[in-house]
Order: structure tokens, then C-alpha cells, then sequence
């Protein structure tokens, strides 16, 4: 008897919490009238299906669930259901919707898709941890319905090729890897170098005018994607400042607000006065500013709002037309998975202050404006892309040349995929890179190096 | 060269100050709530719902001040949920605690979804004391770097640590908090309410949690992103048990740890250490909260290195009167 008491009493307060959390979502509708913040607006409260529960909480009406490792231990997942009769869409977030860079610009995309395409329906589950939860967070998905299931994390790449093999009828699209096969999943990247290499211009135009010829660069991961993005934002900068030096910091994260802005005074103690930043939030740029210089932040278009006076500009990604471009194909039926990398020329890139409509934030150097503006042009033209950037003669920092002059890079060479790395992940049907993405290019301090991954 | 290496270590240990503070104030709650009793794993929980609040209150109201104070009653709110149904339900701790940081992280997600494109809010002030400088040799370079410019938080934070040690030490409170923690019985038979006493404690955590959230969003990374505290929570209640539920080693627990973040990033600089030989860079830095709490959690639930840690004795058994054992 007693014990049924407690368990109403415990169910009461679990339903007591809900409306408390329900009420909640009414509040964040509202305030955006005060902060015009029109993406939120957007976004349902129903449509947040991968919001933890109380372990205790019985499952709503709906979708399945499943207990996922997360970062705070176990959570519950509650996979969406799918609309009968539409094009129903899913993706798979490494990251929380809100976390104003990576993830945020991918729903930014999600929110495109559903709002230029025809009849699409879309559903999304964030912070999924990579590895084995991943894959039965895809199975669900492809379980439930889904037509169309993108994953935009290079942890996913296993679990979505495993799920894609039972799924032949599901069209997969993984994000930032190199596996594909020939029927029913295909990957996308985009060439962020040329974005960077932008940056290292304006960065290095700022450090010439700061007097201390010093930038410094936050580096998430020694993989052949950052150090790619590293090397071509140090291009950059030798570009407007050939004194200056870059000076870099490893982090091994992609998202830690604390680690993150240590990262930036570490580099501003050693002497930097402009911070590019590879991670997730805009801290940096924040720590930058805080000491009177100032920062490129990364990812989202909105990442330097609240931040115009001591930010110089932000590369980012435009993920919508590329997603609509391929949904349409597979409504259409005329999809063909493939090893998307797509150039600035394709509108999935953008460099904020400096396309169409946006102006340079007010610390950029004047004096570099019209060429940044001139290379930014060359680039959306496609007459200036990534394999320009990467053509010799470039030495790396310690003085040894590793690109001869007239060698212009391949794309696989770009991406790093040397045999090892093809093997150990199962790449296949890809050429093995002869000069791979594994030296910092001249332009970087000396002292600076990669670190193993481990 | 020996200027240099001294601006390295003071670079690092001021770091540890600044960014060991959010942790201080969580750990220092947490130490309190389980000294009288209850484990509360929700801290992460409620440092995000301490952070939010105190976001959300100071670009609203124009005062970090009352920022800082929603942070605190907003996770001293939340930390009440603990308490029922630890306390009065006498449910499980561990379940309730985890569910609580479910509750927080999910519910900031949702409410803090407007404020994810906000940084020009009013933030903590830092405290300038140039007068530092003029002291003689350790002025300009120790304590002037170190102290000359640390946000008031900081500052809170040594204060903190003294007040608590002679709180739980030597004031008539503090005894009956031991009490509640080590015999429950005994705090009983005398005729106090061992309920109450809990509930109080399990708010300090909360209050505590909730400014050390705030004390991330308003002074040591002023932004608020979902999940911002990136697991900071966790590392508190692990330093918990690395301090021997004593406040002086979670206050030295949490600035070490600071630094301990800090640390890696400087060594990138020294060009004569090669990264092969930086042990504590990478997978192994970002592993150190999660095994030590691993360790830890290993340390507690075995009794006899119960009785050596000095764990509470009662920490996570729910009061009942009259029933056998504690």
C-alpha cells in the first residue's frame, strides 16, 4: 500500500516536471520577440524528440526509445516517427542544436530543407554519441521510415555504412568521411580551406597592423581535416603579412567552452594579438577581445553576433542547398551516391562579412579588404580553389619542401588518405596520397608541430 | 630563461585560479550535501540551470548581481527535486541524482534555445588592484599576474573555502551537519529533524552548483551554449572524494584541476619538449576527470576504503526511524 503511494506520488511529480519543461518551451517561444533570433522560431518544441528523460519516465506516444551512452551517462532517445505520404528526412547531430557552431549550422540547414523543398517532412536527434549507439540510433531510424537519413559527424561513418548495407531502399549521406558505396550511400564535404585561407588574409593583414606579426591558431584534432583547414589559413596569412608567424594550440575537442578560451590566452600570452579559432564556440574570439585584440571564429554565420567590435570575420558552412540539392535528386529518383566535395563555387561556403549583403566587421584592416574581397570572388567564380591553394613551391616550417613547385595537390592527397589510414577505416576505391596532409606549412612557428592522435 | 619559465608557471597557476573557480564552488556544495548524507549527482544539472538563470536574469534585468543570485536560487530550485525524493520518498540516490542532471540539461536546452546568440550581456566585474605591482620582486612578477586582475569570482572563491572549513568544524551547525552525515540517529534522539537538516544541505549544493554555473556564463567564459559546462559537473563530484569530503583539498582539488587544463596548452610552446614526450596531452588530459572519478566511485563503495577516505558513513542510506544500521 505504501508503495503505491510513493509511486503515484512519483509519477505525479514526473508529469508535474513535463508541464514544468512543456510551460518552459512556451517561454523560449516567446522570447525571441525581444531578441529577433527568427531560427528559433522556427523550431517546435515537439520537434526536439532527442531530449533526455528520466530514466523512470514511461515512454510517450510515438517513436521508440532507446538508452544511449551519453555525456552524462545513460540517456533516453525517442526516435521520431515519419509522415506518411511526405519525404521524410532525419539527421543525426553530434552535438546540441544550440551549440552556436557545428551542429547549429547543420539544423540551420534542416530548416532550409524544410522550408525551400516540396512535401519534405524532417526530424532530428542531437548529441548521439559516435560509435555502436550510433548505429542503433540509425537502424531506428531506417527502421522507422526514413527516406533520406543524413549523419553529419566522421564518427558516424562506420555505424551509417554497417546500417546502409540493410537498408537498401533508405538513401544515407554521411558528413565528412570518405565511405560510400554504389547504390544507397554517398558522403559530403566541402572545401572550409578556401574560407580559411580567407582568414589567414584578414588575420595576418590585422597581426601586420597590430605590429606583432604573431596569429594564433585553435586546432581541435592532429587529423588530415584540421591541419589541412591550419595550414591553409597559414597560407593565407603569408599571403598579406610574409613576417608574420602562427603560432598553434592543440585542444583534442571539438567543444568545451573552458578549454577553448584557455587555449586562446595561452596563444595571447605567447605573444599572438589576432586568434583564429577551429572549434566550436566563440570564446576566443570573446578571450581576444577581452584584451583589446581580436578573432575569426568558425562554423555558423551568426557565430560573431554580440561580438561585431573584436571579430574579423567567420568562415562558415552552408549546408542547405546542398541538402536540398540532394533530397530533390532522391525524390526525383535520379540520385547516385557519390564523394561530394563541394567547392565554394557550389554555395555551401561562406566567408561572414564579405559575401553578398554583409559588410566587413569594423576592425578589419581597410587596406585588405578589396583583396579579400577580390579572392573571395575568384573563389564563388571557381576560378580560385582549394587545389590552387595548395600548389608549390610550399615548404613546411621546418624549411623542407614537401610540395615542388608546379605540383598542384590531388584530392586525396588533400584529405590525407594515405593506405594506412584507408585501411585501418576500410576505404575503398580510393588513390593512396603521395604527399599527405601530415606537415605544418611554413608560415608556422617553427617550434609548432602535430601531435600524434594517439 | 629563468624569468621565462617563472611567467610559464605563473601563467599556469593563474589560470587554475580563474578557471578552477566554477569548480571550487560546485565541489564545496556538493561536499556539503554529502557530509549531511545524500549524494547528489545532479550537480552537472544544476551548474547548467545555474548558468542559464544567471544568463538569462543579467541580460534581462541589466545586473550580473542578480544574475549571479538566479543562478543560485535557480539551482537551489532544482536541487529541491533531489531532496524529495531522496528525503521524503527515500528513493534512490544515484537514479535521482542522474535524473536531475537529465532534467537540467534537457530543460536549458529548451529555454536557453533565444539566448545561444547573445554576448553583449553585463558580466562580472574584475577586480584591479595596480597597487599590487609596486611591491617589491614579487609584486610585478608573482602576485600582480596572479591577482592583479581575477575576477570577482575568484575572490568570492578564497572566501569561500575559510567560511566552510570553520562552518563544518567549528560552529554548532556544522556539528549537527556531521552529525546528519556520520548518525542520523543520534541527530533524531536529540530531537532535530534529520528531513530538514537534508534538505537544507541538498539546497546549499544546489545554491552552490547554481552560482558555480553562473560564475562560467557571467565572469570565466561569458556565453551561454548548451551544455557549456561540458561535464565540469562530473569532475566536481569526483573532486569530492579526491578531497576527502574536506573543503581545503576541493578548494586545492579544483584549482589544480585548472591548471592541470591549462598545463598542456603551454607545454605546446616549449620547443625543446617534443609532444611524444608531453604524457598528459591529449585522450589521456580529457580522461583524467572520468578515470578519477571512476577510481573514486571504486575507493567509496568498498567499506573499508569507506572508513579510510572518511566518507560520511551515512552518505547515500535514506533515514528511517528505528531501522537497524544507521
Amino acid at each position: 500500500m505504501k508503495k503505491r503511494t510513493l509511486w503515484t506520488l512519483l509519477v505525479a511529480m514526473t508529469a508535474l516536471l513535463f508541464l514544468l519543461a512543456a510551460c518552459g518551451g512556451g517561454q523560449a517561444e516567446e522570447a525571441p520577440a525581444e531578441e529577433p533570433a527568427p531560427a528559433e522560431e522556427e523550431m517546435p518544441a515537439e520537434e526536439a524528440p532527442a531530449e533526455e528523460e528520466m530514466p523512470a519516465e514511461e515512454e510517450a506516444a510515438g517513436g521508440e526509445t532507446l538508452t544511449v551512452q551519453g555525456f552524462a551517462g545513460e540517456q533516453t532517445v525517442t526516435i521520431p516517427t515519419v509522415e506518411e505520404g511526405m519525404t521524410n528526412v532525419a539527421f543525426v547531430y553530434v552535438g546540441p542544436i544550440g551549440d552556436g557552431g557545428w551542429t547549429y549550422a547543420h539544423n540551420q540547414g534542416r530548416l532550409y530543407l524544410e522550408e525551400n523543398g516540396d512535401n519534405i517532412h524532417t526530424a532530428y536527434l542531437e548529441s548521439i554519441p559516435e560509435g555502436a549507439d550510433a548505429e542503433r540510433v540509425i537502424r531506428s531510424l531506417a527502421r522507422q521510415g526514413f527516406d533520406v537519413i543524413f549523419t553529419t559527424s566522421f564518427g558516424y561513418m562506420d555505424p551509417t555504412a554497417t546500417v546502409a548495407e540493410e537498408f537498401p531502399d533508405t538513401a544515407f549521406i554521411h558528413l565528412t568521411g570518405q565511405k560510400k558505396n554504389d547504390t544507397n550511400f554517398g558522403n559530403v564535404m566541402g572545401a572550409m580551406e578556401d574560407m580559411k585561407y580567407l582568414a589567414g588574409m584578414v588575420a595576418g593583414a590585422k597581426a601586420a597592423e597590430d605590429g606583432s606579426n604573431r596569429v594564433g591558431i585553435i586546432a581541435p584534432f592532429p587529423i588530415a581535416e584540421v591541419i589541412r583547414l591550419s595550414n591553409a589559413a597559414a597560407l593565407g596569412m603569408r599571403q598579406t603579412c610574409p613576417e608574420c608567424e602562427m603560432d598553434i594550440r592543440w585542444i583534442f575537442t571539438w567543444f568545451d567552452p573552458v578549454l577553448e578560451r584557455e587555449a586562446a590566452e595561452s596563444l595571447l600570452d605567447d605573444g599572438a594579438t589576432v586568434i583564429i579559432t577551429g572549434a566550436d564556440t566563440p570564446g576566443p574570439v570573446q578571450a581576444a577581445g577581452d584584451r583589446g585584440f581580436t578573432g575569426l571564429a568558425y562554423d555558423s554565420d551568426n557565430a560573431c553576433v554580440g561580438l561585431e567590435d573584436v571579430c574579423l570575420g567567420v568562415p562558415y558552412w552552408i549546408w542547405g542547398p546542398v541538402y536540398l540539392d540532394i533530397v530533390e535528386q532522391v525524390q526525383a529518383g535520379t540520385w547516385v551516391p557519390e564523394d561530394f566535395y563541394g567547392e565554394a563555387s557550389d554555395g555551401m561556403l561562406g566567408f561572414f562579412g564579405f559575401m553578398e549583403g554583409q559588410e566587413p566587421y569594423p576592425s578589419v584592416p581597410e587596406s585588405v579588404i578589396p583583396e579579400v574581397q577580390d579572392m573571395l570572388d575568384k573563389m564563388l567564380a571557381g576560378d580560385f580553389t582549394r587545389f590552387d591553394i595548395f600548389t608549390g613551391p610550399i615548404n613546411d616550417n621546418q624549411g623542407n619542401v614537401v610540395i615542388p613547385e608546379g605540383t598542384t595537390l590531388t584530392q586525396s592527397d588533400l584529405e590525407g588518405l594515405s593506405q594506412g589510414y584507408m585501411d585501418a577505416f576500410g576505404i575503398e576505391g580510393r588513390e593512396a596520397c603521395t604527399i599527405c596532409m601530415d606537415y605544418l606549412v611554413e608560415g608556422f612557428t617553427p617550434t609548432a608541430e602535430i601531435p600524434p592522435l594517439d | 630563461m629563468e624569468a621565462a619559465s617563472l611567467v610559464f608557471i605563473i601563467n599556469i597557476i593563474g589560470a587554475g585560479l580563474r578557471t578552477g573557480t566554477p569548480l571550487l564552488f560546485a565541489t564545496t556544495g556538493e561536499l556539503l550535501t554529502e557530509r549531511s548524507g545524500v549524494l547528489n549527482l545532479g550537480v552537472e544539472g544544476m551548474m547548467l540551470v545555474g548558468a542559464l538563470a544567471g544568463f538569462a536574469v543579467s541580460y534581462n534585468t541589466g545586473n550580473p548581481w542578480v544574475g549571479v543570485l538566479a543562478g543560485m536560487l535557480a539551482g537551489g530550485v532544482l536541487s529541491q527535486l533531489h531532496a524529495f525524493v531522496t528525503v521524503t520518498l527515500r528513493g534512490d540516490q544515484v537514479v535521482s541524482g542522474l535524473a536531475l542532471t537529465f532534467v537540467g540539461r534537457g530543460l536549458t536546452a529548451v529555454l536557453g534555445a533565444p539566448y545561444v546568440q547573445i554576448r553583449d550581456i553585463p558580466t562580472l566585474p574584475t577586480i584591479s588592484l595596480p597597487f599590487l605591482e609596486s611591491i617589491p620582486i614579487i609584486g610585478p612578477l608573482i602576485l600582480f599576474p596572479l591577482f592583479g586582475n581575477q575576477n570577482v569570482v575568484v575572490w568570492l572563491g578564497f572566501l569561500l573555502t575559510p567560511f566552510v572549513a570553520f562552518y563544518i568544524a567549528r560552529t554548532r551547525s556544522g556539528l549537527n551537519l556531521r552529525a546528519v552525515g556520520e548518525y542520523p540517529a543520534a541527530v533524531d534522539a536529540v530531537g532535530m529533524s534529520v528531513a530538514k537538516l537534508r534538505y537544507f544541505y541538498i539546497f546549499i549544493g544546489g545554491v552552490l552548483a547554481g552560482l558555480a554555473g553562473a560564475a562560467l556564463s557571467l565572469a570565466i567564459t561569458p556565453l551561454w551554449i548548451e551544455d557549456m559546462t561540458a561535464g565540469q559537473g562530473w569532475i566536481a563530484v569526483g573532486l569530492v572524494i579526491f578531497a576527502q569530503w574536506n573543503p581545503w583539498r576541493a578548494a586545492l582539488g579544483a584549482y589544480i584541476f585548472g591548471a592541470l587544463r591549462r598545463l598542456p596548452l603551454d607545454l605546446q610552446s616549449v620547443p625543446w619538449l617534443p609532444f611524444a614526450s608531453n604524457p598528459i596531452l591529449g585522450v589521456w588530459l580529457s580522461m583524467i576527470p572520468y578515470l578519477f572519478t571512476i577510481v573514486a566511485l571504486m575507493l567509496t563503495s568498498n567499506a573499508r576504503s569507506r572508513k579510510r577516505m572518511g566518507t560520511p558513513a551515512a552518505l547515500g542510506i535514506p533515514y528511517v526511524r528505528g531501522e537497524r544500521g544507521l
